[in-house]
């Protein structure tokens, strides 16, 4: 593949990847730590409702009431966890499977009785993503990256997932030491006086964020494998905070660049003609790192 | 329509996916309460999802050596064998790395699920691969359901229930009391990998009616409002069997009447609907009831702490108080006792007075610590007792 064609079909797909990847990968060491790595499953699944949600009222297919309904349903889906938890006495685990498959199904039943023909939103769509679509078409090689009228014509969706990103790694940036303390000790951070209960909230939205924009680009299946795999593979490397961190981005990069490459040309290389699901390949590289760091990571006990 | 739905009156097709769903709701349902009740729920949400390269691969096989590849057996076969995989995937990880069970069913379930999904973009690509239907596994399909389909679906909720009564005592020991349970000679991992075995099964049947994402939805909901009913295993058991198959039939039932009404989603949705009744309304354990007995002990606290006030002549300046005595008829509008109010505040004070010397007394110690401000030391000591303690105190005044 030479430059003008990488630039065009690979560069923004690879770069929306790996940047979701990162954002997801980032509140994931978090979401590991805490013991509550299945939030994430759970806000994965009840993003479909929100979207769905976001369309019967708008009727169309855009950015900003989607983004807003999925992140309402996430808020709901928290609220009704914690609501079953605590007034029904239900353990956390079972309550997080009554309510997203509950929502889940919600959002699968109104998907079909609503007419959705006329636009692009089905579930397979929501669960997949469409990576490889995302492409640069106004560009004509790598001096595009420096032509302001190609730059206009990039993917809006690399614009979002940027600015979660930056909105994410900055959070972590400032508010590292409030995280770090209330993570592996909240009755310390409590008597320093830490406000624990709007860090763990703070966690948990800074995730609803990344997973609704990762989702917008890429579907909800690289979200959950990179809330998880990433980090939990890190947890592996080392005992130091700072250090699993800088691991789970690396393995997020990699098992972006990685995964993306492979479903790309790995069919090539075997002599099909066809490309595999990128997103499929990205979880699935996910899924590989952390099976090599279980069996030889340093810290894996 | 929904009662010719409801009574199998709406031809055979949907008779069939019916009775299948009824039997696979009760299996799902009753082999559920031991995954709830080990507090391992979301397990199977790892196995259900690890299901699908089980089905790719076992798709590519059998097109690949000149059969059917929608052949359902041959299929599900096929996801039992990934979702085992899964299932040792998740006890390695939790078991013999630092991590917690709950990482390991959230990279499990992703990277299984990545997986097949590659395999489905495979298979999309191959000639016979196009018309597969492979994706209908996902959120299950019923239309078009064969006969051969329906059978294997009800034999294979039929054996599930046939095993659970057969483990039922070992596996609520294990549900209710590891640590007793293994001490009293019962083998937890065999136990444990029973149980996971049978939830596997329910899994691997319900992939056709409902699909791999929501089959876990069978095997959390009607366990959880089960719950709220009872807290004997037993019960709990065939009550979620009970839930899960009324879920299913009314589920069933409301997707045959009308289009575009998938059964998956509807079974999970009333399944849902039992649940939100059921922790609303559901004795002791229900919404209402926990409401019913807080605003009872809310008035009997505010009661007793405003009757010693009136006793003691201190004024009352909490609304709720007030507003208590005043429908009772103890006080009036300006605070002021009622004469019946004068007499129960007096008796009020003097079981106070009682539970105060009580409580002073070494010999009464253990009767004195059900002092709890509400309850009348009549109901706790005899009346010989009291009497003693009277005499202490001296003998009542009478009320002006």
């Amino acid at each position: 593949m030479n430059g003008e064609d990488f630039v065009t079909f690979s560069l923004t797909p690879l770069l929306i990847g790996s940047l979701a990847a990162l954002s997801c990968a980032l509140a994931g060491n978090f979401l590991v730590l805490r013991r509550q790595a299945l939030v994430g499953d759970a806000i994965s699944h009840v993003v479909l409702p929100g979207i769905v949600l976001a369309f019967l009222v708008t009727g169309t297919i855009s950015t900003w009431p989607m983004l807003f309904g999925s992140a309402v349903a996430a808020v709901v889906a928290v609220v009704l966890i914690e609501a079953i938890r605590r007034f029904g006495r239900i353990e956390p685990g079972a309550a997080m499977g009554v309510v997203f498959t509950a929502m889940f199904a919600a959002g699968v039943l109104a998907l079909e009785q609503s007419d959705t023909s006329g636009v692009h939103l089905d579930v397979e769509h929501a669960l997949f993503g469409n990576l490889e679509s995302l492409i640069w078409l106004d560009a004509t090689g790598w001096a595009s990256l420096v032509d302001p009228v190609a730059l206009a014509g990039l993917p809006p969706e690399l614009f979002r997932i940027s600015l979660i990103t930056v909105v994410i790694a900055l959070c972590l940036a400032v508010f590292w030491r409030p995280l770090a303390i209330s993570t592996f000790d909240e009755g310390f951070a409590r008597t320093l006086g830490l406000p624990v209960r709007a860090i763990g909230l703070g966690i948990v939205i800074a995730s609803a964020l990344a997973a609704v924009a990762a989702f917008d680009a890429v579907g909800s299946i690289i979200v959950i494998a990179m809330f998880i795999c990433p980090p939990a593979a890190a947890r592996l490397m080392t005992n130091r905070l700072g250090a699993q961190v800088a691991w789970s981005v690396a393995f997020a990069l990699i098992a972006a660049t990685l995964g993306f490459t492979l479903a790309g040309s790995g069919p090539a290389w075997l002599g099909s003609e066809n490309a595999v699901s990128a997103a499929g390949m990205i979880g699935t590289v996910a899924g590989v790192i952390l099976a090599c760091a279980a069996l030889f990571g340093p810290a894996r006990n | 329509m929904l009662r010719d739905a409801l009574t199998f009156q709406l031809g055979y097709n949907a008779t069939l996916v019916t009775v299948a769903a009824v039997l696979l709701g009760f299996a799902a349902g009753v082999t559920g309460t031991f995954l709830f009740l080990r507090k391992r729920a979301l397990v199977s949400d790892a196995i259900a999802h690890a299901t699908l390269p089980g089905i790719g691969i076992a798709f590519i096989a059998l097109t690949l050596s000149g059969h059917d590849g929608r052949h359902l057996p041959g299929l599900l076969a096929g996801s039992a064998v990934t979702a085992m995989s899964g299932l040792f995937a998740v006890q390695w990880l939790s078991s013999r790395t630092r991590l917690s069970e709950d990482a390991a069913i959230g990279a499990v379930l992703s990277a299984h699920f990545s997986l097949g999904i590659v395999l489905l973009t495979v298979i999309q690509t191959m000639s016979t691969g196009r018309q597969a239907g492979l994706e209908n596994f996902l959120l299950g399909s019923t239309a078009g359901m064969l006969l051969s389909d329906a059978i294997l679906i009800a034999l294979g909720g039929l054996l599930v229930v046939a095993l659970v009564f057969l483990f039922r005592r070992p596996m609520s020991l294990v549900s209710f009391d590891p640590g007793f349970a293994s001490t009293s000679g019962v083998r937890l991992d065999r136990i444990d990998l029973t149980m996971m075995g049978l939830v596997l099964g329910v899994t691997v049947v319900g992939l056709k009616v409902v699909g791999l994402i929501l089959v876990v939805a069978l095997l959390i909901i009607p366990p959880v409002t089960a719950r709220f009913w009872t807290n004997r295993v037993e019960l709990v058991v065939i009550l979620a069997g009970a839930f899960g198959g009324i879920a299913a039939w009314l589920g069933a039932g409301l997707s045959a009447s009308a289009p575009d009404l998938p059964t998956g989603p509807l079974i999970v949705l009333v399944s849902f609907c039992l649940f939100a009744v059921s922790m609303a309304l559901a004795p002791r354990r229900g919404l209402l009831s926990s409401l019913v007995r807080h605003r009872r002990f809310q008035a009997g606290v505010h009661m007793r702490q405003g009757l010693l006030a009136l006793a003691q002549g201190q004024p009352i300046y909490e609304p709720l108080t007030i507003r208590l005595l005043k429908a009772r008829g103890l006080a009036r509008a300006d605070g002021m006792p009622t004469r019946e109010g004068a007499v129960r505040a007096a008796r009020a004070l003097r079981d106070e007075k009682r539970w105060e010397v009580a409580r002073a007394t070494p010999e009464l110690e253990l009767a004195a610590a059900r002092y709890d401000g509400l309850t009348q030391i009549e109901d706790v000591l005899t009346a010989d007792q009291i009497a003693e303690i009277d005499h202490r105190i001296g003998p009542p005044e009478a009320v002006q």
